[in-house]
């Protein structure tokens, strides 16, 4: 299974996953107007490595701003990573958020009590 | 010539910082953004506000977008455009938009403003949630959340007004203050 690089632009974030060591970045801003579009080869790449995945998954989510368009397909993308944990791996979501940043602290906590995977809230400094 | 001062007079006056009466395109969207972010930049806005700020704009410029993105088929040109205005007043932060609406929908969204207004902190915290793992998608992915975390981001009720207009049109005017 090939690695899936998107480069971030003003609009939408970088993203990386690595099938072979089950790394996952998301990182930057969320903000397209057409997120289901965008989403859609992580989605895929996500279901795909559910049938080879890693003993441990571990995947940052590093983002800045994200819209509304966005978090239904985030939301998705955990629902992903939920069953690839109750399949063969070891999910494990670091969710940072900028000191300060309670609406990005809250939004991480919403995710968390929705998706039944360990999720690791971790303040950083403000850039 | 004398109405150019009055409109910059007027402006002024309102505190006015940037507005736009068009299109809404997602160029223009991006410009806005952008504009915005370099003005609370060099205001020396605390980080904590700029980013209610741009969380609300976003969605706000994005709801004008997709509004008239699906309309565009049906409405007539010139009422293919928005209204958009942002103020600062005593600190405070107000997004404005305008925008005309067929009169089908105004009493669905002025159910779902009324339903978001009852609300406190703690329940549209509950709300959203529900909406968001609901499984509901619009095609462009929103799926009705943008007005509660216009709400829960603004940290007030939403302001808002429909007008009566030709043709089974009505005008639709929202107000989002950002608490400090």
């Amino acid at each position: 299974m090939e690695e899936l690089k998107i480069e971030g632009s003003p609009k939408t974030p970088t993203i990386e996953f690595n099938p072979s060591t089950g790394y996952l970045l998301v990182r930057g801003r969320s903000i397209p107007e057409n997120s289901i579009e965008f989403y859609k080869p992580l989605i895929e790449i996500l279901e795909a490595y559910n049938q080879s995945s890693q003993a441990n998954t571990k995947v940052d989510v590093q983002l800045e701003y994200f819209n509304t368009s966005s978090s239904k397909c985030i939301l998705d993308v955990f629902k992903k990573l939920e069953a690839i944990n109750s399949g063969s791996s070891e999910v494990t979501i670091n969710w940072y958020y900028e000191e300060d940043d309670e609406d990005m602290l809250e939004a991480g906590e919403d995710y968390q009590a929705i998706i039944n995977v360990p999720f690791k809230m971790i303040e950083v400094e403000e850039e | 010539m004398n109405n150019i001062h009055e409109f910059y007079n007027k402006m002024e006056e309102s505190n006015i910082m940037l507005s736009f009466k068009g299109e809404v395109t997602s160029d223009l969207l991006t410009s806005i953004l952008q504009i915005m972010e370099t003005k609370m930049e060099t205001l020396d806005e605390p980080p904590k506000i700029k980013k209610k700020v741009y969380n609300i704009l976003v969605e706000c410029l994005q709801n004008l977008y997709h509004h008239i993105d699906e309309d565009d088929k049906e409405t007539k040109p010139n009422e293919n455009s928005a209204l958009f205005m942002i103020r600062k007043i005593d600190g405070e932060y107000s997004i404005m938009t305008g925008n005309y609406m067929a009169q089908e929908n105004v009493d669905l969204m002025k159910g779902r403003l009324d339903k978001i207004n009852a609300m406190d902190r703690d329940e549209l915290k509950v709300y959203y949630k529900e909406v968001l793992n609901n499984g509901e998608m619009s095609a462009k992915g929103g799926g009705g959340l943008g007005m509660i975390d216009i709400a829960r981001k603004s940290g007030k009720k939403l302001e808002y007004n429909f007008e009566p207009a030709a043709d089974g049109y009505s005008f639709f005017s929202l107000n989002v203050k950002v608490a400090q």
